[in-house]
Order: C-alpha cells, then structure tokens, then sequence
C-alpha cells in the first residue's frame, strides 16, 4: 500500500514532465527542424563539397581533399582575394564608425530637428543593396555621371570608377559607407546618451576643453559601444554582396571572398568544389570573429 | 576657441551652428542621391546622355515607368516581391513566437543547448549555405517556385534571440495565473504572452519584412524565369537588357520602384525598424 503511494506520484510527475517536454518539442520542432534541414545541414554539406573537384550541376565530381585549400593558398589568388576583402572590410568599417560617431555627436546635442536628421541618416540602412547599387552607379558613371560633371565643372576629369580595379574598390567602398553609417550613428548615439553628464561636468571645471573632454572621458567611456559595432560591422562588410555586384558585376574590382565564392560557384567556370572552399573560408574567419567577440566580452563582465 | 569664450552661453551659439551644419550635409548626403536617382527615373536620352549636369528633366518622361514594366513584367514582379515579403516574413514570425514561448515557458533538460544552437545559426551567412541549398532545392523542383524561393530561409535565429529576451521581461504572475486558470500552453501564449508582447513582435516583423523584400542573393540563384522573380531579382534582367547609357532613364524608374515601398513603411514606422535593426546588431 504505501509501496504503492509512493510510486504513483513518481509515476505522475513523470508522465507530466514527458507530457511537458513533447510540448516544448512541438513548440520548437518547426523552427529547428527548418534550420536543421536548411542551415546545419548545408553548412556540413558545403565543407564537404570544399574537397572537391566538381562542376557545378555536373553528376561526376572527383575527391582532391584539400587540393582547392592548397590551390588558393599558393596560386597567389589568396592573397588577391584576402586584400580586397580586406582593404573594403577595413576601410569601410573605419569610415563607418569614425562618421557614424561624427553625427552622433551632431545628433546629442537635441538640437530641433535632430529626431528627422536621425531618421533620414538611417534610412539607407534598410534598402536594397542592389537598388541602392545601381542608383549610385548612375552618379558614379564617369562619361555622363552627375559627379562627373560636377568634378568637370572644378576643372578635374572623373576617375575611371568602371574601368579601373583600384577605382571600383574606392567608389564600393564609398556607397557602401554612405549606406551604412546611419546605423553606426544611431548605436553610438545610445551610447553617447548613457555617457554621465556628471563626469563631463568635472572634466569641464578641471579646466578640459571640449576636445580633450571628448578624448579623455567621451570616448574611453564608449569603448564597449566601439567595440560591439566594430565586431557587427566587420561581420556585415564581410557579407556584403548586393550592392558589389550591382555596381561591379564582373567582380573586377571589389572581388572580395564572398563575391569571389558566388563568380566562381555560379558564374564564370562554375567550378562549385572551388566555390565551396571559398566560402567555407569565409565562414571560418566568420567563427573566429565571434569568438574573438564572446571572448573580450566575457572578459569585460569578469573584470566589473 | 574655449580660450576666447568667456561664458558657457557664448561659446554654445557656434557649437550649435557646428552641429546643425554636421546635420544638414548628413541629410544632403542622403537625400540628395536620393532625389536625383527619382529625377532620373522621369529624364529622358536627351537628359540623360549628356557630360553636362542635369538636375531637372528638361521633358519629363514618365513612360520610363511604362518602359521598365515591358521589358520586365514589373506588375508580376511586385506581386511576387509582396506574396515572399508577407508569406515569408509571417511564418518567420510565427515560428519566433512558438520557438521563443516554448525557450521561456516550457521545461526541456537541454533547453539551454537548443537556444545556443538557434542562436548560432546568426553566425551562418546565407552564402554559406546557398550552393548546398540550391542543389537540394532544385533536385526537388524547386527552381522558379514560390516554395523554392520561401522555404529555405525561413528557419530563424534572429527572431527567436529577440522575442525570448522579450517574453522574459513579461510579468511572470499575469501568465501564472492564467495558469492556475486552467489556460494550457496554447491559450496563455495567444491571450496573454502574444498580447503583452506585441510591440517586440512588430518590431521582428518589420525587421524580416525589410529582409525578405531586399532579399537578393537566394532569388538571383533560384529564380532564372522572369515571371517568377522578385524585384531585386528582375532589376538584375532590366540592368542586363539595358546597356546604352540612355537607358539610364528606365533602370532608375525600377529601381525606385524597389526602393520606395521601403522608404513610405520607414517613413511611418521608423522608430520599431530601428529599434529593431539595432538592438539585433544583424541583419535578417
């Protein structure tokens, strides 16, 4: 009897917690199974397709295990290839955060008319890329471009933007700044808010001028702002691909490693095993930036 | 300029003129693109074809919008770009919300290594997975269909990551007690969670609605038919089709059809789309 007792509740709260747990399963069984099938499974796939010699949409591929690494690593395409994504991940993050905290500080101020300035600087964050692309490329177009004439007008000819490599990565580069920087601002003005006004005053009655106030208190102060955008801005620069495209479609000049991995994969030679070894590249710097990320940050909290 | 500037009231009259004129180029820089791209899109080839700076058309040349829509069936493509932004961008959201009340409100032993697998797929450009993707999708048919082009990017992290920090600042007691109600899982998530978090889901939604409607690598790879395409994809036939440069006229005409429908949503809701776009720190 008390055998018994002892074991129906038992047996009760198991079968509850069963019953609990299928319904958390049935909760987020579709969204899992979906990036299961969609995400975890591709990503394996594409690793495995990097070790090999195949033509896409051919039925024959041969195994040459790490001969597509050894490939681009020493036909001197690496280091191609790793530059321009470098020189656009680095200029273009650069020029974002330097800018973006440039008009946030505009925008502190709370002069009226600050909350539509904020709005309309934002706003080419969220268009398309490629919309956004072709729209500058009209501008950008050396022969018939507004800019051109423009330049024409101050007595200088335009520079080859289409034709020359070097020119195409700059004016990439360029739109992809103006895109970009009103996020940069909007996450810095959040920052510059949190800034104590106290501390500001104390600076100001030991005698700091507003520049050294701002190099001194302002922007130690937003290191860790400074930190989380440069970590999500490297992460987008290295995913940038719409708006390289529609203003380079050949990839002659902003041929970075992603851009790199879509020509060869689907255009060009379509040489998919290759494609698939740029990508997963690409995606091995991708995890060691975030480590890198969950690393300092965790330090950060260890230290407070 | 704070040595000569003996009062604070004075030296505040040219930092305020600094600012605002930091403000108005920020703005020009923006708008100014901008607009000239949608003057554009009314020039015709004597506007365009020229080395001078033309501003305003000098005829102004609607029928670019009627070109476009020839050459590429813009009608089609706007329905297409409207049937993914809505299927897509809703079922991404449905699944955030079943995924997120289940993380906060259901017990599971590996609940922790379910979310940081979700979590980690943010990690995972769509580039990545694209080749393996296509292969898969187009072996079972799914080139140049509405389910080939939705299905695979429906799986998502963002939302998830966002409506579970939401629902865990949800008063606790309000949902216990529709517990201690009798309301099962179902109905607590529908007429309590869902409700008190509304302004969070909003905020998913816009930010995948944005997503979907730009969305241009997966159509570009998936979609080859022009009847099928969504607007990014089809400025990409336009652009291929248009190649003298008086042409310029018709290829800005679908470009602003592609980037205006955003800009009109931004300009009304532009508080939860940033809100949205920056409290993530990624896109999609």
């Amino acid at each position: 009897m008390t055998a018994v007792t002892t074991k129906r509740p038992r047996q009760a709260l198991s079968g509850r917690r069963l019953r609990e747990w299928l319904i958390f399963l049935a909760f987020v069984l579709p969204n899992v199974a979906l990036i299961a099938v969609f995400i975890y499974r591709p990503l394996f796939q594409n690793i495995y397709y990097s070790t090999l010699n195949w033509t896409l949409g051919s039925k024959f591929a041969t195994p040459v295990g790490l001969g597509n690494y050894r490939d681009f690593f020493t036909s001197g395409e690496a280091s191609k290839v790793l530059t321009t994504t470098g020189i656009f991940t680095v200029a273009t993050v650069g020029l974002t955060l330097a800018l973006g905290l440039g008009v946030a500080l505009a925008l502190n101020r709370k002069l009226p008319g600050a909350g539509f300035a904020q709005a309309t600087v934002f706003a080419p964050y969220i268009l398309s890329g490629y919309g956004v692309g072709l729209a500058w490329l009209y501008i950008f177009d050396p022969n018939i471009g507004a800019l051109s004439a423009i330049l024409r007008d101050v007595g200088l000819n335009s520079p080859e933007w289409i034709n020359s490599p070097p020119w195409t990565l700059t004016m990439v580069i360029v739109v992809y700044v103006w895109k970009n920087l009103g996020y940069a601002a909007v996450v810095y003005l959040a920052g510059l808010q949190a800034v104590p006004g106290d501390l500001l005053e104390a600076a100001d009655l030991d005698g700091a001028g507003p520049v050294r106030r701002f190099f001194t208190v302002t922007l130690p102060l937003l290191s860790p702002t400074t930190f989380f955008l440069m970590v999500t801005t490297i992460l987008n620069s290295l995913q940038a691909f719409d708006l390289l495209i529609a203003m380079d479609k050949l990839g002659r000049g902003a041929r970075t490693l992603i851009f790199d991995a879509y020509l060869t994969g689907f255009k060009e030679q379509s040489q998919a095993g290759y494609s698939a070894m740029l990508s997963t590249v690409l995606f091995a710097i991708l995890v060691v930036l975030t480590l890198v990320q969950l690393i300092v940050v965790e330090r950060r909290v260890h230290y407070r | 300029m704070s040595a000569t500037a003996p009062s604070r009231r004075v030296r505040l009259t040219p930092l305020t003129v600094r600012d605002y004129l930091v403000l108005l180029l920020a703005v020009l820089i923006v708008v100014l693109p901008l607009g000239y791209m949608i003057l554009a899109s009314f020039k015709g080839p004597g506007d365009l074809a020229t080395t001078d700076l033309v501003v305003f058309p000098e005829v102004w040349k609607p029928e670019n919008y009627s070109e476009a829509a020839q050459k590429v069936p813009f009608g089609r493509l706007f329905l297409n770009s409207g049937i993914v932004t809505v299927v897509g961008a809703g079922l991404k959201v449905l699944l955030a919300i079943l995924t997120a009340y289940g993380l906060v409100f259901c017990e599971f032993p590996a609940k922790k290594y379910v979310f940081w697998g979700v979590l980690a797929t943010m990690m995972v450009p769509p580039q990545v997975t694209a080749l393996p993707n296509y292969v898969f999708i187009s072996s079972l048919g799914g080139e140049n269909t509405y389910w080939g082009l939705i299905l695979p990017g429906l799986g998502t992290g963002f939302g998830t990551f966002l409506l579970r920090q939401s629902f865990m600042q949800l008063p606790y007691e309000v949902i216990e007690a529709a517990h201690l109600d009798g309301a099962g899982h179902w109905k607590r998530l529908w007429h309590h969670v869902v409700p008190m978090a509304l302004p969070s889901i909003a905020t998913v939604a816009l930010v995948n609605v944005v997503y979907e409607w730009n969305d241009y690598l997966w159509p570009l790879i998936i979609i080859t038919e022009p009847e099928m395409m969504t607007l990014p994809r089809g400025l990409t036939l336009l652009q291929n089709s248009e190649s003298a440069a008086s042409s310029f006229g018709v290829l800005m005409a679908g470009t602003v059809m592609v980037l205006l429908p955003i800009l009109a949503v931004f300009a009304f809701l532009q508080r939860h789309i940033v809100n949205g776009f920056t409290q993530g720190g990624v896109k999609g």
